[in-house]
């Protein structure tokens, strides 16, 4: 028993002192005019992604704008749901932590979990950089070579027609419901875990089509066709691929991707922030347009209004569903 | 072909051996902590390599995932804790193999074991790549149901004694899988009310607690680490040469290996946690004496070492020819390729064809750099971890899986998930539930789950969407799979039975 307990105040030393020399290389705190250490922008989801792909695009241009470090860090989980309820429960509203938002998961998930455990208006948006417009997609070999002849076959065997997509209440699933009320068909939406599983589903003949971003239609030029893009105009990148609009259907929406700060941020570091992002974007604009984004440069008011907007034009079916689970 | 030669002068550089010597041993470091992962790791140089020359950046990350699947094999064999999931089959040989002092034994061979299989993946990449990704695209919802259900089959060789008690395990890997967000309908479960759990229980948050926190309270309450001496015989047995044919001696058994390890690889979403657990419970059903497995059995190891290393280059097969990561670090290495431009397809191979066969021919010579860095490395970290007097160690220890498992998403709550689970999973120990089964059933809960979802949907307008899943040839070919291998375990069991009874006229059964 001696022998035991002997070594566990040695043990317990060791443990502390190691604890304490990691601590040692944690960044000091000083004050004085903003921003003066690191900055620390979040990413709520995986390496690799499209939010991850863009930040790692920004970090060094942010780096010469603003003077200091940026450290890009992951937080995934729950569909960025993780990390944004965190952040507002415990981020200090010092300009010093930012992180990545995006419409309409910020507007989707408040509204249809009980313990999203955030809120859509809990940020100090700074900016909203880019959209990625859905864009209903087949695989090249598939039958369907325009938007009617595949809601015709929808129309006929309902149900039957397959569409994939990232997430569930994601961009993508809520136009996919979209475009079943606007064309008066019934398909069935089949939900992936991101839009990176999806892919070989969609490739290897698996979905009849998928709800994508219009990006895929850009990385996968060979292989997939575009039906339609739920886009004001034709995208850059894409431009024989017609819009939903152009084809009599009023479809628009996709994924904004964008950054915010804690609510309460004081708003000249907020405008710092967005002035430096903007300046940003411009540079990695070329860079981003050949991969499909379309830049966006929604700042201040703007950046609220377009929450709003997207807000409208998503609230009835968010509210369908809603009230549908209520009744489960 | 031609391409191929220009890219090996490309790479007579010696800046990029350089590379690919830091990148090995930088990749074993990361591989042989609990907690850091090989994601982690490209995903920490990925910056740094946007201001390298595309081919550096490529190379440097083909070198890191390398070093890190074999590096992980170091944990596994010295603390009987896998490095990362891709060796949770090396601490079934490799730990017994240790405590009989035969450490230095066991890491030469997943040294050599680790080579063969990473060149093999390079192989099968430069030269299957398009049956390979024709074979990947096969795989649909229902076929991931269906090998997810054969993995489950796995549970049987993996659990030590007792059935019940490892399809237990089993049990409790999946429900653990099902907390957090659906991965299909998003609605949350079980989370109790706290937004934290959101996320779920991260398979490899898991693996920390249920692998390294049981070990680690037995050092502290054995008083020592339960590492033997290294025995001369050993010693001598450890050369490289008498490894290397040692190795080479089970053709057999290299072979299966790496093939199982390309076929899961080239399956989205699996890698080489799950190809060196398919490859090992192979291995044991073709021994001779399958019942010597776990007691540091040489076969086991090269089978587990050999398959996860081929996972590295062969999850490329469906990442560089069609743009789908094969594994979670391909997603990193996708990333990489969009930013310089560079689009998978066979363009990549074509009009950027020499900087792509640079690539690939690197990852080779990654693997052959393994064998140095891996001997003179293996034998170091060996001597520190023997050397260093428990006390030391364990806190050691304890502190790099806290900042590893922080580390991972940055998030406490998942440090306080590996703490409860490694203590359950203490205690679970004791009354002989292993991590092993565990960990299994959840990372093949969530891959069973998503495509049985999946092809229910697929099937909703037919009469009985369950028939979706009996439609595809190779959901046929799955499905025999799964059958064969529930029943081996009853078919050896009833063979075995039939030989002792010719053997002699009264056995067990007749004297009652």
């Amino acid at each position: 028993m001696r022998r035991l307990l002997n070594p566990l105040p040695q043990m317990i030393a060791v443990f502390f002192f190691l604890a304490a020399v990691t601590m040692m290389f944690a960044p000091a705190v000083a004050k004085a005019e903003y921003p003066e250490k690191p900055i620390s922008y979040i990413i709520p989801f995986n390496p690799g992604g499209e939010s991850d792909i863009t930040a790692r695009l920004q970090e060094s241009h942010l780096e010469t704008f603003l003077g200091v470090a940026v450290n890009v860090t992951h937080k995934p989980g729950g569909g960025g749901a993780v990390a944004w309820s965190e952040f507002q429960r415990t981020a200090k509203p010092d300009g010093y932590t930012i992180i990545g938002c995006n419409i309409p998961h910020i507007i989707g998930q408040p509204m249809l979990r009980k313990d999203a455990g955030y809120e859509t208006n809990g940020f100090d948006l700074i900016m909203w950089f880019h959209f990625t417009p859905n864009a209903l997609i087949v695989n090249s070999e598939s039958p369907y070579q325009t938007l009617e002849e595949f809601l015709a076959y929808a129309k006929k065997n309902p149900k039957a027609a397959t569409v994939g997509g990232s997430g569930s209440f994601s961009a993508n699933h809520l136009e996919t419901l979209r475009m079943e009320r606007a064309a008066g068909v019934q398909v069935t939406y089949v939900p992936h875990t991101g839009t990176g599983p999806m892919i070989p589903a969609l490739l290897g003949g698996h979905l009849t089509a998928a709800m994508g971003y219009s990006m895929l239609g850009v990385q996968y030029k060979e292989k997939v066709r575009v039906l339609a893009v739920a886009a004001d105009e034709r995208v850059e990148s894409l431009p024989d691929a017609p819009t939903f609009k152009e084809l009599g259907y009023d479809i628009v929406g996709g994924a904004f991707r964008g950054v915010a700060a804690p609510k309460g941020t004081p708003p000249e570091i907020v405008a710092k922030l967005a002035k430096a992002y903007s300046e940003t974007n411009k540079i990695i604009a070329e860079k981003q347009r050949q991969l499909g984004f379309v830049m966006t440069y929604a700042t201040g008011q703007d950046a609220y209004n377009l929450v709003d907007r997207m807000k409208k034009n998503y609230e009835g079916i968010l509210q369908e569903i809603a009230e549908q689970k209520k009744k489960q | 072909m031609e391409k191929l030669l220009l890219a090996m002068v490309e790479l007579a550089d010696p800046a990029i051996i350089l590379i690919i010597f830091a990148g090995v041993s930088a990749g074993l470091f990361v591989g042989a902590m609990p907690g850091l992962t090989a994601t982690m790791a490209l995903a920490v140089l990925l910056p740094f390599t946007f201001t390298l020359p595309p081919l550096y950046g490529l190379v440097a990350l083909g070198a890191v995932y390398m070093g890190a699947i074999y590096g992980g094999s170091f944990a596994a064999i010295l603390v009987n804790t896998p490095g990362t999931p891709s060796s949770i089959a090396t601490a079934f040989e490799g730990y017994p193999l240790s405590k009989q002092g035969r450490a230095l034994e066991a890491i030469s061979v997943a040294t050599v074991a680790s080579a063969i299989g990473g060149i093999a993946g390079v192989l099968f990449l430069l030269f299957l790549s398009p049956p390979l990704a024709k074979l990947s695209l096969r795989f649909g919802p229902s076929e991931y149901f269906w090998v997810a259900m054969l993995g489950l089959t796995l549970i049987a060789s993996l659990s030590e004694g007792s059935l019940l008690k490892g399809l237990l395990g089993g049990a409790i890997g999946m429900m653990l899988g099902t907390i957090g967000v659906a991965p299909i309908g998003g609605e949350t479960r079980f989370t109790f009310g706290m937004p934290v759990m959101q996320g779920g229980v991260e398979m490899i948050v898991a693996l920390i607690g249920l692998f390294v926190l049981p070990e680690l309270y037995n050092m502290a309450a054995q008083g020592r680490t339960s590492l033997g001496e290294v025995t001369v015989d050993s010693k001598e047995k450890a050369s490289f040469w008498r490894v290397i044919i040692r190795v080479f001696s089970m053709p057999g058994n290299l072979i299966r290996s790496c093939i199982i390890g390309e076929i899961v690889a080239i399956i989205p979403g699996a890698g080489g946690n799950i190809a060196n657990l398919v490859a090992y419970n192979e291995a044991k059903r073709a021994s001779r004496n399958p019942e010597r497995f776990g007691t540091g059995v040489i076969e086991g190891l090269v089978a587990t070492e050999s398959s996860n290393n081929v996972t590295v280059a062969g999850s490329m097969v469906p990442l560089l020819t069609l743009g789908i990561p094969g594994a979670p670090p391909d997603a990193v290495i996708l990333g990489v390729l969009l930013l310089h431009g560079l689009r998978p397809g066979i363009e990549l191979f074509t009009t950027s064809g020499v900087l792509t066969y640079a690539f690939i021919v690197s990852m080779g010579l990654a693997a052959l750099a393994m064998v140095p860095v891996g001997l003179l490395g293996g034998r170091l970290i060996y001597r520190i971890i023997f050397r260093t007097p428990y006390y030391f160690l364990v806190p050691t220890i304890g502190l790099a899986t806290i900042l590893g498992t922080f580390a991972l998403r940055n998030s406490v709550s998942d440090v306080i998930i590996m703490l409860i689970l490694g203590t359950a999973g203490y205690l679970l120990k004791q009354i002989g539930i292993h991590p092993a089964p565990i960990v299994l059933g959840l990372i093949l809960g969530s891959i069973a789950e998503v495509g049985y979802v999946q092809a229910m949907l697929g099937g909703a307008a037919y009469e009985y969407p369950v028939l979706r899943l009996f439609e595809n040839p190779l959901s046929w070919v799955l499905i025999v799979m799964v059958v064969f291998s529930a029943a081996w375990p009853f078919l050896m069991a009833l063979y075995r039975r039939m030989q002792l009874r010719r053997r002699s006229p009264f056995s067990e059964e007749d004297k009652r």
